[in-house]
């Protein structure tokens, strides 16, 4: 479908054609939108109607429920509360380190000459394809041997260094940070670590709202890992609470709360992202590809 | 002299600050590398409650693996999965892409448009997948809307059909992924000089022969770049999956991916460290032979550019 309309909207090239292209782009940009929203449409009308209600068939409009789910949710089995304070802790604290040490790294390589600068930077780079699940296994075991197994710092201190969030604030550096700002402070008797977090951090600012929402995303659906170390009910995230939810008897379960449980972990996200989607949208280019 | 040694003052500040993030890297990420790569070579299984190994038997875990058919296995169905979401995904970013960018389109509500291709990217891949599963569950919504409009008569049972489980998580993939991709896209073909268009509108070239015979070929590098990345990305796939199926990978385990099946084999019950080891070093060739590629790709692509 998609290559036909790029056929129809290229043959014809004066003024009345690029009406029926834009009358086509139109049309699938609103189709599209229809498909990206849908599903959170459902969600939501669901997350309104009484089991009993959803038993009898889909109607596309909401109900009346929606409170009473909720508070059969917060009184159910799944520690839904404990798990959002929980997830809402760990993302906190590894967007704030990982955003914090990776500009301290950056700002390393960015304004010192030192011997192995290059070697440390390729390095750097060498190691950001590495996905965690390859080192899974010994961290498991590290984390046993160093009895911080079930724990939050587990999950927050390795996010210190993240080689991605490093990157992004690296390119940024390249593109507004004149060395000469850092010669001057010194001029005027600033130590380097106090250079780097009274002036350095402050011009950093966009670039580190950008990777701070970032790496709060991350840390906040991050499943794999923490799964395999939280064990304690009450010390559970929510996508672990969502596996559990799954691996519920199914039918057994009130499909209002199920549904209710859902809303309740992506809509906090949706709100968050609609507040700052002018940022998110503008900064993942600025880290990944060159513009 | 006086001066010199006042620079080589500042530079050990560069060591200073980089310490944290190495320190912690090789604690958090190198050791267990290291400890990853070293089980790999022993027998050491839980069968029960009793615990095999661990017994020193060098490459066998990674001929097991092999021939039990269980790598090649559950490496296929992650491709498949990864490439049934991936073309449909790259096609529509190009589209989309290359609409948002025309400057003689001139689109309205790009923003708005931007904001909502890009929302499903945020979403819990955990929680996303179990939408997936109560809407398309046997009572679900779904099948509710697809009888009302008569498409179908009995509920149609997608979790029980290997095309329907895949195609779902091929679809969830897609859906998460396109709007980023065409963020990168159109980034990619904002750089492309507008001079080159113009000279081909004025030689008489469509909307059409611009796309195919300017801004595609002038885009290869981020194309591959693109690939390289979902490609590394589709090689962990994990969450959809995993939530979708319960951890079975069903039917048959045809959509178990490889990252599934190390976390099986990492899980209480059922651990063999030594698969998970041979499963994990496999993975590190893997993701390190495609990044040297994104590397090459990105390396050139600077020369290129400045």
């Amino acid at each position: 479908m998609t290559t036909n309309t790029t056929d129809m909207a290229g043959k014809t090239k004066d003024g009345a054609s690029v009406f029926v292209r834009r009358f086509v782009a139109y049309l699938v940009l609103v189709l599209v939108t229809i498909v990206c929203l849908f599903w959170f449409y459902l969600l939501f009308v669901n997350s309104t109607r009484s089991h009993s209600e959803m038993s009898a068939g889909f109607t596309p409009f909401p109900s009346s429920h929606l409170i009473e789910n909720w508070k059969n949710l917060i009184h159910g089995t799944i520690p839904v509360v404990s798990g959002m304070i929980n997830s809402l802790f760990i993302a906190t604290a590894s967007a704030a380190l990982a955003t914090y040490f990776s500009t301290m790294t950056a700002y390393a390589i960015h304004a010192y000459d030192f011997k192995l600068k290059n070697l440390l930077y390729t390095f750097i780079l060498m190691i950001m394809m590495i996905p965690t699940q390859v080192t899974v296994l010994g961290f498991i075991a590290l984390i046993n041997d160093m009895n911080i197994d079930d724990t939050a710092i587990a999950l927050i201190v390795p996010t210190i260094a993240s080689p991605a969030v490093f990157f992004y604030m690296k390119q940024y550096m390249d593109s507004t940070l004149p060395l000469s700002l850092i010669e001057a402070a010194r001029i005027d008797g600033s130590g380097e670590f106090k250079t780097f977090n009274r002036i350095v951090l402050p011009l950093m600012k966009p670039a580190i709202a950008v990777q701070a929402i970032f790496s709060f995303v991350a840390s906040w659906n991050n499943y794999f890992v923490p799964a395999l170390v939280l064990h304690s009910q009450e010390k559970k995230t929510l996508p672990i609470l969502m596996q559990q939810l799954r691996s519920a008897d199914f039918l057994k379960f009130d499909m209002g709360q199920v549904y209710m449980m859902i809303a309740f972990s992506i809509f906090p996200v949706i709100i968050v992202y609609l507040i700052l989607s002018r940022y998110i949208v503008g900064g993942v280019t600025l880290g990944g590809v060159k513009g | 002299m006086n001066k010199k040694s006042k620079v080589v003052r500042y530079n050990k500040w560069g060591y200073i600050f980089l310490l944290p993030f190495i320190a912690v890297f090789l604690v958090f990420q190198l050791i267990p590398l290291v400890t990853t790569i070293y089980n790999s070579f022993f027998l050491h299984m839980e069968d029960g409650l009793t615990v095999v190994g661990p017994t020193f038997i060098g490459l066998k875990n990674y001929s097991t693996i092999i021939s039990n058919g269980d790598l090649p296995k559950y490496f296929t169905n992650t491709m498949i999965m990864w490439f049934m979401g991936f073309v449909p995904q790259i096609l529509l970013s190009l589209l989309l892409g290359a609409w948002f960018t025309d400057p003689s389109l001139k689109l309205k509500f790009q923003r708005f448009f931007k904001t909502v291709i890009y929302l499903p990217n945020l979403i819990m891949a955990s929680a996303f997948a179990m939408l997936f599963f109560t809407l398309f569950s046997d009572m679900g919504p779904i099948n509710d809307i697809l009888k009302n409009l008569g498409v179908i008569k009995e509920s149609y049972q997608f979790m029980s059909h290997v095309w329907s489980v895949r195609g779902l998580v091929a679809t969830m993939n897609c859906l998460m992924w396109f709007g980023n991709t065409t963020i990168l896209l159109m980034a990619g073909m904002l750089g492309i000089d507008p001079a080159l268009f113009e000279a081909a509108q004025v030689d008489g070239a469509t909307a059409t022969q611009i796309f195919y015979k300017i801004t595609l070929p002038l885009l290869k590098p981020i194309l591959i770049y693109v690939m390289i990345t979902s490609l590394i990305g589709g090689l962990q796939m994990f969450d959809v999956p995993q939530i979708l199926t319960n951890k079975t990978g069903d039917p048959m385990r045809t959509s178990m991916t490889l990252i599934m099946y190390l976390n099986k084999n990492l899980s209480v019950g059922s651990r063999n460290y030594g698969f998970a080891g041979a499963l994990s070093v496999f993975m590190f060739i893997l993701t390190g032979i495609l990044s040297l590629i994104v590397f090459k790709a990105t390396g050139k692509e600077d020369k290129d550019g400045r």
